[in-house]
């Protein structure tokens, strides 16, 4: 190939174009992205899960699940976070109607079951470690502070994170970008359901099965 | 006034300075090349540039260059702490004690373990992926350019940490994988275990972005045609290495993490009252260790696989089989972690399991040796520097697998276990492997990115120091493994005979010095030359991928049009077919240069260091204020800029004019 | 090319009837769950492995109708991320606890045991 026989074919694009809608391939590439990010997070969460079921039989003198657990509470938290889990659903398809009300009713419902939940979650805690039955009791407490601790960190994180969003629509309105962040917040939405349907049950219910 | 001394500044007071000599010394030699390089950058007024050009730059290139370096200042440091460390063996006998109080020894050989893995081996793994794989796969970028530089910088405050150490405060002085009870408050009670949690903590992130980023990378901004079967072996290694970091490394964070609770809030997963679990650590850290491992060596292989078949002028013999090795690799790592510990206590069932599944592992790996060797049978190969550290890798590595095969049984593990046979087995596979295979990748890959090549005749007399300085490091110590002299011994009797080997020890210790001030010449010789070492054409090797089908150095936009792929070594293929139709350009939009990733960096530094001293109102102020930093980068509407097509066309015939003259 | 840019994302589709679908059936597994086990309807061996069945059944009916895993067009790439973690986490929490229980049972002196068992706890 000789150099000066190479051709050169110039295409023009408006940056105001490009700015108007973000490309298909950045929804892509971010969705999958934050995906392959949420799997990294099942690890961390079955690994904690792996340290529980190690830990849970060594409660040292101290309470074991059956006398701590409360299951009515932790009824009422797990409907509280799978509607929630629900209607973040209904945000994302709400998107369509384009029309701000009805989504930012659809997340400040999300975000009122999802607090509702953390509430909750405190106040257990709270008590718990009000009557003696903290972390430094034994390794069972640990376990448990610890890893139902982790998925309410991830809980507060969510909380943040609707609030951003909601001052993202109301201020720049149904953009592809917007799409794109309310498509992964609602991913890692659903995705701390799941893993609390572990958490119910392998904490909670079996802890109740064990005297 | 102490309660307010005590809130203000945690845990830390005038008594974290070090008092020893040794620990002293270094800090503040650390220090004065600090100053000694921001008086340099001051007066030759560098630091606009080096902030707008390198520290904020997005450019996957110029992010590896940064890896690198930082890496390497790293092999430096770890290299220091290891001849201390051999320095101390060779004299610490009988009466002698040495020129190291225990406590410092054990810091060091803590450090130089932490340093090399995280530091300078990781460091040079993902400053070779930065530098090649988007290239390589006719990508214009990473699939998160910000991102990417934010992994960079999590990675340098990881690392800042672990050098503050020597200033304020001490280090971890419970090894490299810092096994409870020891590394538990009660048994030590100084800050340097939380140093070591906290700057692994904050790279084990980086790393974790980083491989999200490079596994959506690969999988999501091929070049159209490429599929996954078309894909470049070194590519196929990176995308089963990303896929070992996803999965391993949250173990790991996971593992700090409950360690630190341990220390700080009073928890108990590890200590050994109150229903905690040592044992639990042990299997959680390998379950992160083992992978991380094959984590460092697979990119090393992927680099091979193109070297080999590069310099040898053929295909890569059994494709298909390589990348079956690549996956079965990927899969067997994560179940071979109990042979680090099966002298702790496992039953027969057990241990035979995970060293049956140890000795399978080597099956892909031997499947690999093979493969290259075949590459090479009936080629005409060239004996270029890259090449050389190949033929070294070869053998050391084969060795090296061999002994990993004799401690992958439990009956002579039971013998070997902590023994130095076992260091000796595993720098065999960490030099020998990896780090003779990130060698090899840059003299490879220098032309690309700097645009002259390494000179030939002093990167062989490296290689040949590096190899020879190797065994006589490391085979006296397989010998002493053999005759029971453990790992971390910092002192002796004299009647167990055993000087003679630690002098050798030491000696190939010098003679790696030596290997590594000579790659250093060889740089500066090239640098001096470069203009007659200049690449003109882009390939100088006759490359068969894609990154030899730009220019050299890489232009910053990677490739004026995106390449279509049709077959596997595609440039081989095409690059003697005449095209007469012309390139189509299309203005390019490129994400901007981005203050927030440095910022990020240094306010992890600060919270890990409110972490280590407890000084918990930093810690709070300086989430906050990474938090702030995030949104506010996520706010930032026009994280892009055109590249207009002229200018694309412009600096590509500048180079075609230099192809043809 | 412009109009190559600026087709419509390929987002996994949602619709309303799956979200009401999986809703419905996870409340129901929810609570039949929390009721077999309040009133411990069969024997807890029995109940143990009742409720990990109403867990795994319902993770996987939030996999298909809330996080749309299976909508992917090809290649399903996450659906082989996916996979791969599953058989991680299952290598990993499987592997922990033989490890676990067969250390344990290698490394605690019977008289540790005896104490243990006073304390109503153990390893």
């Amino acid at each position: 190939m000789t150099a000066t026989s190479q051709q050169f074919e110039i295409e023009h694009v408006s940056l105001a174009d490009l700015r108007k809608e973000e490309s298909p391939s950045i929804f892509e590439n971010v969705s999958f992205g934050f995906f392959v990010y949420l799997m990294t997070d099942l690890v961390l969460f079955a690994s904690l899960f792996a340290v529980y079921a190690v830990l849970h039989k060594n409660i040292a003198n101290g309470p074991s699940g059956y006398n701590i657990f409360n299951l009515n509470t932790v009824l009422a938290e797990t409907l509280l976070l799978l509607t929630s889990s629900f209607t973040c659903g209904l945000t994302l398809l709400s998107l369509r109607t384009k029309k701000k009300i009805t989504v930012l009713t659809n997340l400040a419902v999300t975000f009122l079951l999802g607090l509702g939940f953390l509430l909750i979650e405190i106040n257990e805690f709270h008590h718990l470690v009000s009557i003696g039955d903290s972390w430094r009791v034994s390794g069972f407490l640990s376990s448990f502070f610890t890893l139902v601790g982790t998925h309410g960190l991830h809980i507060t994180i969510g909380l943040i994170w609707m609030i951003y969003l909601a001052f993202r629509l109301y201020k720049t309105g149904f953009s592809r970008a917007n799409l794109r962040r309310f498509t992964i917040f609602t991913l890692f939405w659903h995705f701390l359901d799941v893993i609390w349907i572990f958490i119910f049950t392998v904490v909670y219910l079996m802890g109740m099965l064990k005297l | 006034m102490l309660y307010f001394a005590s809130f203000f500044l945690g845990k830390l007071n005038r008594h974290a300075i070090p008092t020893d000599m040794v620990t002293l010394g270094a800090a503040v030699s650390i220090v004065l090349g600090l100053i000694f390089g921001a008086i340099l950058i001051t007066y030759f007024h560098k630091w606009k540039y080096l902030w707008k050009e390198w520290l904020t730059s997005v450019d996957h290139k110029k992010i590896g260059i940064m890896y690198i370096i930082v890496a390497v200042l790293m092999l430096i440091r770890g290299g220091v702490d290891a001849l201390m460390l051999r320095g101390q063996q060779a004299t610490s006998v009988g009466v002698h004690h040495g020129y190291l109080s225990s406590s410092t020894f054990a810091q060091v050989f803590s450090a130089h373990g932490t340093i090399m893995i995280f530091f300078a081996a990781m460091g040079l793994m993902f400053g070779i992926i930065n530098l090649v794989l988007p290239l390589q796969i006719g990508s214009r970028d990473v699939a998160f350019p910000f991102m990417n530089l934010t992994s960079f910088w999590l990675f340098v405050a990881g690392m800042v940490l672990v050098n503050v150490s020597l200033g304020i405060g001490d280090f971890s002085a419970a090894g490299w994988l810092a096994y409870p009870p020891l590394s538990e408050l009660r048994y030590s009670p100084t800050v340097g275990v939380d140093y070591w949690i906290w700057s692994l903590e904050i790279a084990g992130i980086g790393s974790l972005l980083s491989g999200v980023n490079f596994f959506t990378t690969i999988l999501k901004t091929r070049a159209p045609g490429m599929s996954l079967t078309k894909m470049p072996m070194f590519a196929w290694s990176v995308l089963c290495t990303t896929s070992l970091i996803i999965f391993a490394f949250p173990i790991l964070t996971v593992t700090l993490t409950l360690l630190y609770l341990d220390r700080t809030m009073g928890m108990h997963f590890f200590t050994a009252a109150a229903g905690g679990n040592m044992m639990m650590y042990v299997n959680l850290i390998w379950a992160w260790g083992h992978p991380e491992v094959y984590i460092l060596i697979l990119p090393a292989f992927g680099i091979f696989s193109e070297i080999v078949a590069t310099f040898s002028h053929k295909r890569l013999f059994g494709y298909r089989t390589m990348v079956g090795a690549l996956v079965s690799i990927t899969v067997l790592s994560f179940t071979v972690w109990l042979h680090h510990f099966f002298t702790m206590g496992a039953g027969a069932d057990v241990n035979g399991f995970f060293g049956i599944m140890t000795m399978v592992i080597a099956i892909p790996t031997g499947v690999k040796i093979f493969n290259w060797l075949f590459t090479m049978y009936k080629g005409r190969i060239k004996f270029s520097q890259s090449m050389l550290w190949f033929f070294g890798f070869v053998g050391l590595f084969t060795v090296g697998g061999v002994a990993g095969v004799i401690l992958a049984m439990p009956p002579a593990d039971f013998q070997l276990h902590n023994s130095l046979f076992l260091v000796a087995h595993f720098h065999t596979m960490i030099v020998g492997g990896v780090l003779f295979g990130y060698f090899a990748g840059l003299s490879y890959w220098f032309p690309k990115i700097f645009g002259y090549k390494l000179n030939e005749k002093l990167g062989r007399i490296s290689f040949y120091l590096w190899f020879s300085g190797f065994l006589l490091a490391f085979v006296p110590l397989y010998i002493l493994g053999l005759l029971g002299a453990t790992r971390r011994i910092d002192h002796y009797s004299a009647s167990l005979g055993w000087q003679p080997l630690f002098i050798i020890a030491g000696l190939g210790v010098l003679v790696i010095a030596s290997g590594v001030f000579m790659m250093i010449i060889q740089h500066l010789v090239s640098f001096i030359n470069r203009d007659k070492l200049k690449d003109k054409t882009g390939d100088p090797w006759n490359g068969k991928t894609l990154e030899w089908s730009v220019s050299s150095p890489a232009p910053f936009y990677n490739f004026a049009s995106i390449p279509v792929v049709h077959s596997r070594d595609f440039y081989w293929d095409i690059k003697n077919i005449i095209k007469h139709e012309p390139k189509e350009i299309t203005d390019v939009l490129m994400p901007k240069n981005s203050n927030h990733a440095p910022i990020i960096g240094f306010i992890s530094i600060l919270f890990g260091f409110s972490m280590v001293w407890h000084i918990w109102w930093l810690s709070l102020v300086s989430l906050l204020l990474i938090i702030i930093v995030i949104f506010n980068r996520f706010n930032d509407e026009n994280p892009n800029y055109l590249l207009r097509a002229e200018e694309i066309i412009e600096i590509e015939q500048s180079h075609l004019r230099l192809k043809e003259s | 090319m412009k109009t190559k840019i600026y087709q419509t994302p390929s987002h996994p589709d949602a619709n309303l009837k799956q979200y009401i679908l999986g809703y419905t059936v996870s409340v129901l597994f929810t609570l039949s769950a929390f009721f077999l086990v309040k009133n411990t309807v069969f024997t807890r061996n029995v109940l143990e492995y009742v409720v990990a069945s109403l867990a795994i059944s319902q993770f996987i009916i939030q996999i298909v109708f809330f996080l749309h895993l299976f909508n992917e067009r090809n290649p399903r790439f996450r659906l082989l991320v996916f996979l791969l973690m599953l058989a991680i986490v299952l290598i990993l929490v499987v592997g922990s606890l033989w490890i676990m229980a067969n250390l344990n049972h290698n490394m605690t002196l019977p008289s540790q045991i005896r104490y243990m068992n006073n304390q109503g706890g153990g390893f």
